[in-house]
């Protein structure tokens, strides 16, 4: 299998008033096709740093970060991303904000083939019923829903999610975790996921990494060996116990480095 | 039923509040001269129509025109500030010190350098009095637009402009209105002030002037409700093109 996402040797640091803020060391990231890649750290580590340069939305000090064999220098079609915040256009149907990637990478494509492809990802999330509503009339785990739908409508090659869940109540953010489950089966994609949340890295990576404390390197890399089909009880193996074990050790080594605390 | 409250609450406040004028008048016995009652205005309204038709249209078409005028440049001195952090920085001690200006002050300085166009002077005072809250509110909608906004279409590799057209726009545009309402109102004061302080000016300001003169007094009161009765029309008009192009910005009340 080929390696669809490089990041081979990255180094950046952030301008501020008070001199360069190192946030990524000689990071080496490197995710095979069609995998699901869950990226843990501390607060402030430059996780978000990383879904900016793998987008194209700003290049880093040193390092190369390669897309598909292509070096990635400017932001391109075939990537989607979905944040925290569902950032949905108020003025805009749910529906249509769904298909508004379309109208930027497939100027070509007709209206109705927009409206079919995103009624069918609304189908699949739940969200049939809600297609002609207003963002706000919608509670935050279906706000999130229709974000997730707009960032995979293009069918992107990557989707890179920068905590979607993080805003999330517990409960809803499992409902969600099942729905990207499904979303995959149903049309694969290389996805690089920032999170806070272990059992999430856990439930959806078919490979965590974590990141050391600021400057973020790869501390570690835990493949997460469960069946594709998980469930929410998968969580409560002793498989998936050792391994969340695992990864708070590791999350605990990064804060110590960073000098922070326990 | 709504309907009908929503047309009767208001109405019955401006019955109240005329009743109470009224009242006040009466009470104190105050003659005519010293200050009319509303039963005084109909017949100045009546003696004058045709003159409040003309006067009106005048001063509606010069404070529209303004409007327009402040419209057009607020929003592209709101883009300039919006975009660039240089332009925002050189700009914003200009207008700030220009808007401190009491624009009374600038009728004499404009009425010299532009003599006797009157029309040209009455719009280009209801523009330099009410572009500022537009380029504020623009220039403010556009700056704090949230990067992740923009990110999700940069992303894709959307083009400036189409960023701007497909998003920074249309979420300014409740910002835009919202400053609208407020620069519609000035935009009447510019208008009235060339007019009442021009010496042969038209519009409703001129007539208000002309009615001091003549020591008319039910006649200036009738000038004045006439203002209002167009500054009402008109903010009602900016609320409505608020209601077409920004009202999904409106929250269900409850």
């Amino acid at each position: 299998m080929t390696n669809l996402i490089e990041i081979k040797g990255v180094t950046h640091a952030y301008r501020t008033k008070a001199g360069p803020l190192p946030v990524l060391d000689n990071l080496n990231v490197f995710v095979p096709e069609g995998e699901f890649c869950a990226v843990v750290g501390p607060s402030g580590c430059g996780k978000s740093t990383l879904t900016r340069l793998i987008a194209g939305l700003m290049k880093p000090d040193q390092g190369e970060v390669w897309l598909h064999g292509e070096r990635v220098t400017s932001p391109r079609k075939t990537v989607g991303m979905a944040f925290q915040n569902p950032v949905l256009l108020e003025w805009r149907t749910i529906i249509d904000n769904v298909i508004l990637p379309l109208e930027i990478v497939a100027q070509r494509m007709p209206q109705r083939d927009r409206e079919e492809r995103a009624m069918h990802l609304l189908e699949m999330v739940g969200l049939k019923g809600f297609e002609n509503k207003r963002p706000s009339e919608l509670s935050g785990g279906m706000r999130q829903r229709a974000s997730l739908c707009r960032s995979i409508v293009h069918k992107p090659d990557v989707l890179i999610m920068d905590e979607p869940f993080g805003a999330l109540d517990a409960f809803t953010r499992e409902d969600l975790w099942q729905t990207m489950r499904d979303l995959r089966a149903a049309e694969p994609f290389t996805c690089v996921l920032i999170t806070h949340d272990l059992r999430e890295s856990v439930f959806l990576g078919d490979q965590v990494i974590v990141l050391s404390g600021r400057p973020a390197r790869t501390q570690h890399v835990l493949d997460v060996d469960l069946p594709a089909d998980r469930t929410i009880e998968s969580l409560y193996t002793p498989e998936a116990t050792d391994m969340l074990h695992l990864l708070r050790d590791q999350i605990r080594l990064a804060q110590g480095r960073d000098g922070g605390a326990h | 039923m709504e309907t009908l409250k929503k047309i009767a609450v208001p109405g019955l406040a401006i019955i109240a509040f005329l009743g109470l004028w009224e009242f006040i008048v009466w009470v104190n016995d105050w003659p005519n001269y010293k200050m009319a009652s509303p039963s005084d205005l109909p017949p100045a309204f009546s003696r004058y129509s045709g003159l409040f038709i003309e006067m009106g249209w005048q001063t509606l078409w010069r404070t529209v025109a303004g409007l327009g005028l402040a419209v057009i440049v607020g929003t592209l001195i709101g883009m300039a500030m919006g975009f660039s952090k240089i332009a925002r920085d050189a700009l914003y001690p200009l207008l700030v010190g220009f808007n401190a200006i009491p624009k009374a002050t600038l009728v004499p300085v404009i009425a010299l350098i532009f003599i006797g166009q009157h029309d040209f002077n009455t719009v280009l005072m209801a523009f330099l009095i009410s572009f500022f809250p537009i380029a504020v509110s623009v220039g403010i909608g556009l700056s704090t637009l949230e990067p992740e906004y923009r990110d999700i279409l940069r992303s894709l590799g959307a083009s400036k402009v189409t960023i701007f057209r497909k998003i920074a726009l249309p979420k300014t545009l409740p910002e835009f209105f919202g400053a609208l309402k407020v620069s519609v109102t000035l935009a009447f004061i510019g208008t009235n002030l060339v007019e009442i302080v021009s010496p042969h000016g038209r519009g409703l300001g001129a007539l208000f002037k002309s009615g001091e003169t003549n020591g008319d007094y039910p006649l200036m009161f009738a000038v004045l409700i006439a203002l209002a009765a167009l500054g009402i029309v008109l903010y009602y008009a900016v609320v409505a093109l608020e209601r077409i192009f920004a009202g999904w910005a409106e929250r269900p009340q409850g």
